[in-house]
């Protein structure tokens, strides 16, 4: 690709952008929110015309102007939002829209036989006939990649392909990145997780503001060198927070919570004023149920909320709010925001109490206390009018952390709060965290995130199958002891 | 930062609204001149603006309206409420009882008591959808479609599938009936007068009072918010602290309370109400007007405004068609083929219109001017 630019209405979003990958290379594409790798990729995928430039493919000029194109010149592209149905099963999806036909109707027997190879050289375990929603999320990606292939793709764009993934599913994927490229064929790796950058990548692309931000060869890839390429400038230190617990109270007490996904096991622990608890695990430990029982929009069977020597009642998730007991949820999108509401009623949404008379708003209130919010947290947007939908993620993550500021906090719950998000705004939120612990508010921190999770927290809960597996204190940080205890070793191994 | 002009602006916000009202004027204007016919006693000498006409048309719109707001609220919900053309005949059917006491099922009472009554069946009736809809989490459109099916055979059951009318009551009710289908100038000035103030139906002044009260609830007050916010992201609005499921619900009782509202106009409008056709297919002028005045089926979108101008367009519709004496039959596909257009046009908008040009002109080498 050379040469390339784009402009969208009142946007350049690429400006004379250079990429080469060659066969059986893994290139990393990496770049803040916003700095044009999504754009860029769509475009080789046939999502989005370029206003210019050229595409060569194996010396040959090709024009990519649709998906279908893309698919014909041998380009996969497996989203960061995957793209299944899943009420078909694996092999109905990755045969989608070139079933092998017998009599105008599906043959079976065919399409189950050529779906098999595909998933040994992926080594996934599935039967081709498994319905997809019966499938992990990270078996589903694989489908995906084994579609791409069986289109014959000689590249394969992944878009964040690991955001949602635990850390097992995430090292077969980067198994089967190997096994693709000693195949010859060429991967182009979107990522913001830069330690996996770092062990599967053969080069760095950065990307800044639509343009070129240069490049790192194998052996110059450091976790350094790639934050200075992405933001140009220095970050300082990335994780600053200063344990400031040491001896105190606890302050948050949860005792014997039983959750609906476990009905089995009990969950207890603590977190001091001014501490940040790191909650670890694997993906389906039961961390994101132990959240939402405790804020009380999912149902928990048992259990007590302590905060501050009173007791809170179960499952109501407006006295827990009204205690200033917070949770902004794993899933942004569908229950952090209303995509389609502005700024303002985002952020006012859970407060709306507090600017109204007899029931009617006071929208200079509103629009004041939402102004107050934007400025905190430096929500980049033309207004508080702005629909939070055409924010970047980062900025979304904000508004959620907004509507709860506004609120003066007490225990304040994460849960992924850095999923999807540029390096900037990351350590915008770290620095927040860090903050509000400064200020006496107990912090709870659930991320898969292992780098996040050792760097922001004092103390680390890691989850194994619904239940708290161990509590590591600040001294017996380290990933191994994260990972022994996440996949079910015994704590303090003796 | 640099903020248009208000009325600009207010265009902005509301482009669904301006762009349905634009609709509505070229209707009126078109059948205004379409009906002059020497001799009438209209303005311009048209049938459509007779005094006679503006009071049939505003009756009716006055009565639709009621309804349509209630269901334009559900709507908002993302949700939809098919029982209302059923519920109003068997309200109907059950406030002529009580007027009457022609049948054991009800006690013959005094006509503000069969009101009172009417009205509080209509409100637990929308209890009822809105506990199955908002708490017990069933699907809003099987479950008042179950409504449409049920209210309408027990109104028919309870009747014996006969006529029922007010003809029979021995009360006086040249009150109510004053009410409901008299004018401003019958209630303020006495019976058989004339002018502009014996041309305003009560109905709409019903209408009126309820779009100020609805204007204020769901544009300004906190419920209004949460209305939105249950309908555009139900989960999200639950991670906030709200009752969604209670919020939904009140949607729907509101849905009821307006269907019975205006089903004791229309029950004593039309005099007798006959059990198998009485208010048939309400529910779907009311969705019809509701989503031409920019209600979203997807929820969390829609306004008080938009409801009333959508409203209008169907009732001058069918006025139109009536007054140019085209078979009334046809009626129902002119205002289809409208709403179509209506909503194909604000959907693919200005840009379709100006792709389609585009497309035309010159395969798209024409020189976008796209300034900065």
């Amino acid at each position: 690709m050379k040469g390339i630019s784009k402009a969208f209405p009142g946007v350049r979003a690429l400006a004379d952008v250079h990429l080469e990958i060659a066969k059986g290379e893994v290139l990393a594409l990496i770049g803040e929110n916003g700095a044009g790798k999504s754009t860029l990729v769509k475009i080789l995928g046939g999502v989005h015309q370029p206003d210019s430039g050229i595409i060569d493919i194996d010396g040959k000029r090709v024009t990519i102007d649709s998906v279908t194109a893309a698919d014909r010149h041998g380009i996969g592209f497996v989203h960061q939002e995957l793209n299944i149905l899943d009420n078909l099963d694996v092999a109905g999806n990755v045969f989608l829209g070139r079933e092998p036909r017998k009599f105008g109707l599906i043959n079976r027997r065919q399409i189950y036989a050529d779906t098999q190879p595909y998933l040994e050289m992926l080594g996934l375990d599935v039967d081709p006939s498994t319905p997809l929603h019966m499938l992990s999320i990270g078996q589903q990606q694989m489908v995906e990649i084994a579609k791409a292939l069986s289109k014959d793709a000689r590249i394969i764009i992944m878009d964040e392909p690991t955001s949602s993934l635990t850390l097992k599913e995430t090292e077969s994927l980067l198994r089967v990145i190997k096994g693709l490229k000693e195949r010859g064929i060429a991967i182009i790796y979107i990522s913001h997780r830069l330690g996996e950058v770092k062990e599967c990548c053969d080069r760095v692309v950065a990307l800044r503001d639509g343009e070129n931000a240069g490049g790192l060869a194998k052996e110059d890839i450091t976790h350094d060198a790639m934050v200075s390429l992405m933001v140009g400038r220095d970050l300082g230190d990335f994780y600053r927070h200063e344990e400031c617990r040491v001896g105190q109270e606890a302050y948050f007490q949860v005792k014997d919570l039983v959750t609906s996904m476990y009905p089995g096991k009990k969950i207890s622990f603590d977190v001091g004023a001014g501490e940040i608890l790191g909650f670890a695990g694997l993906v389906g430990a039961g961390r994101s149920e132990m959240a939402q029982a405790v804020f009380g929009v999912d149902r928990a069977l048992a259990g007590k909320l302590v905060l501050d020597g009173s007791e809170i009642p179960l499952n109501s998730t407006r006295s827990v709010i009204r205690n200033g007991i917070f949770l902004a949820p794993e899933d942004r999108k569908s229950s952090g925001i209303i995509l389609d509401f502005s700024i303002q009623h985002n952020i006012s949404l859970a407060s709306l109490d507090a600017f109204s008379t007899f029931g009617l708003i006071r929208h200079e209130a509103e629009r004041a206390a939402a102004d107050e919010q934007i400025n905190a947290l430096n929500v980049k947007a033309p207004s508080a009018d702005s629909i939070v939908g055409n924010l970047s993620g980062g900025n979304q993550q904000k508004v959620v952390l907004g509507k709860w500021l506004a609120m003066s906090p007490k225990v304040l719950i994460f849960d992924e709060p850095t999923r999807g998000i540029d390096v900037g705004a990351k350590r915008e939120i770290y620095n927040l965290m860090d903050a509000l612990a400064k200020k006496g508010v107990a912090i709870i921190v659930i991320s898969s995130d292992m780098e996040e999770v050792l760097g922001i927290s004092d103390r680390i809960a890691v989850m194994h199958e619904g239940a708290i597996a161990g509590m590591l204190s600040k001294e017996q940080f380290s990933e191994e002891a994260v990972m022994h205890l996440a996949v079910g070793g015994k704590a303090t191994a003796a | 930062m640099s903020s248009s002009p208000f009325p600009v602006q207010l265009l902005k916000n509301h482009r669904r609204e301006a762009g349905m009202l634009a609709l509505l004027f070229v209707l009126i204007i078109w059948t205004t001149i379409k009906t002059i016919e020497p001799g009438v006693d209209g303005l311009f000498g048209s049938k459509f603006l007779t005094l006679d006409n503006f009071k049939n048309v505003s009756r009716t719109i006055g009565i639709f309206g009621i309804f349509s707001i209630g269901v334009g609220i559900v709507i908002i919900t993302s949700g939809i409420d098919l029982s209302i053309g059923s519920l109003m005949a068997l309200l109907g059917i059950l406030f002529f009882y009580g007027l009457t006491g022609s049948s054991d099922l009800v006690p013959e009472m005094s006509w503000p008591l069969a009101v009172l009554m009417t009205l509080t069946l209509g409100l637990a009736i929308g209890l009822l959808h809105g506990w199955l809809v908002g708490k017990l989490k069933l699907q809003a459109f099987v479950v008042t479609l179950c409504g449409l099916l049920s209210y309408r055979g027990i109104a028919r059951f309870i009747s014996h599938d006969s006529t029922v009318g007010s003809a029979d009551a021995v009360q006086d009710i040249s009150y109510i009936k004053m009410l409901c289908t008299g004018s401003v100038g019958d209630l303020l000035q006495g019976k058989d007068g004339s002018g502009i103030l014996y041309s305003l139906p009560m109905s709409l002044v019903y209408l009126a009072i309820i779009s100020v009260v609805m204007m204020v609830v769901l544009h300004r007050s906190v419920f209004g918010r949460y209305l939105y916010a249950s309908g555009r992201n139900e989960l999200a609005t639950k991670y906030s602290g709200i009752n969604t499921g209670l919020v939904i619900a009140t949607a729907y009782a509101i849905s009821g309370l307006f269907a019975a509202t205006a089903a004791i106009p229309y029950a004593i409008y039309t005099s007798s109400v006959s059990p198998s056709t009485h208010g048939a297919f309400f529910e779907l002028y009311a969705i019809a007007g509701a989503v031409l005045g920019g209600c979203s089926l997807r929820g969390g979108e829609g306004s008080i405004l938009g409801i009333l101008i959508g409203t209008t367009i169907l009732i001058v519709l069918q006025n139109m068609v009536n007054l140019l004496g085209y078979e009334s039959s046809l009626s129902d596909a002119i205002t289809g083929g409208v709403i179509f257009f209506g909503v194909l046009g604000d959907q693919v908008g200005i840009k379709g219109v100006q792709q389609l040009f585009r497309k035309i002109t010159g395969k798209g080498a024409t020189a976008v001017g796209d300034g900065d």
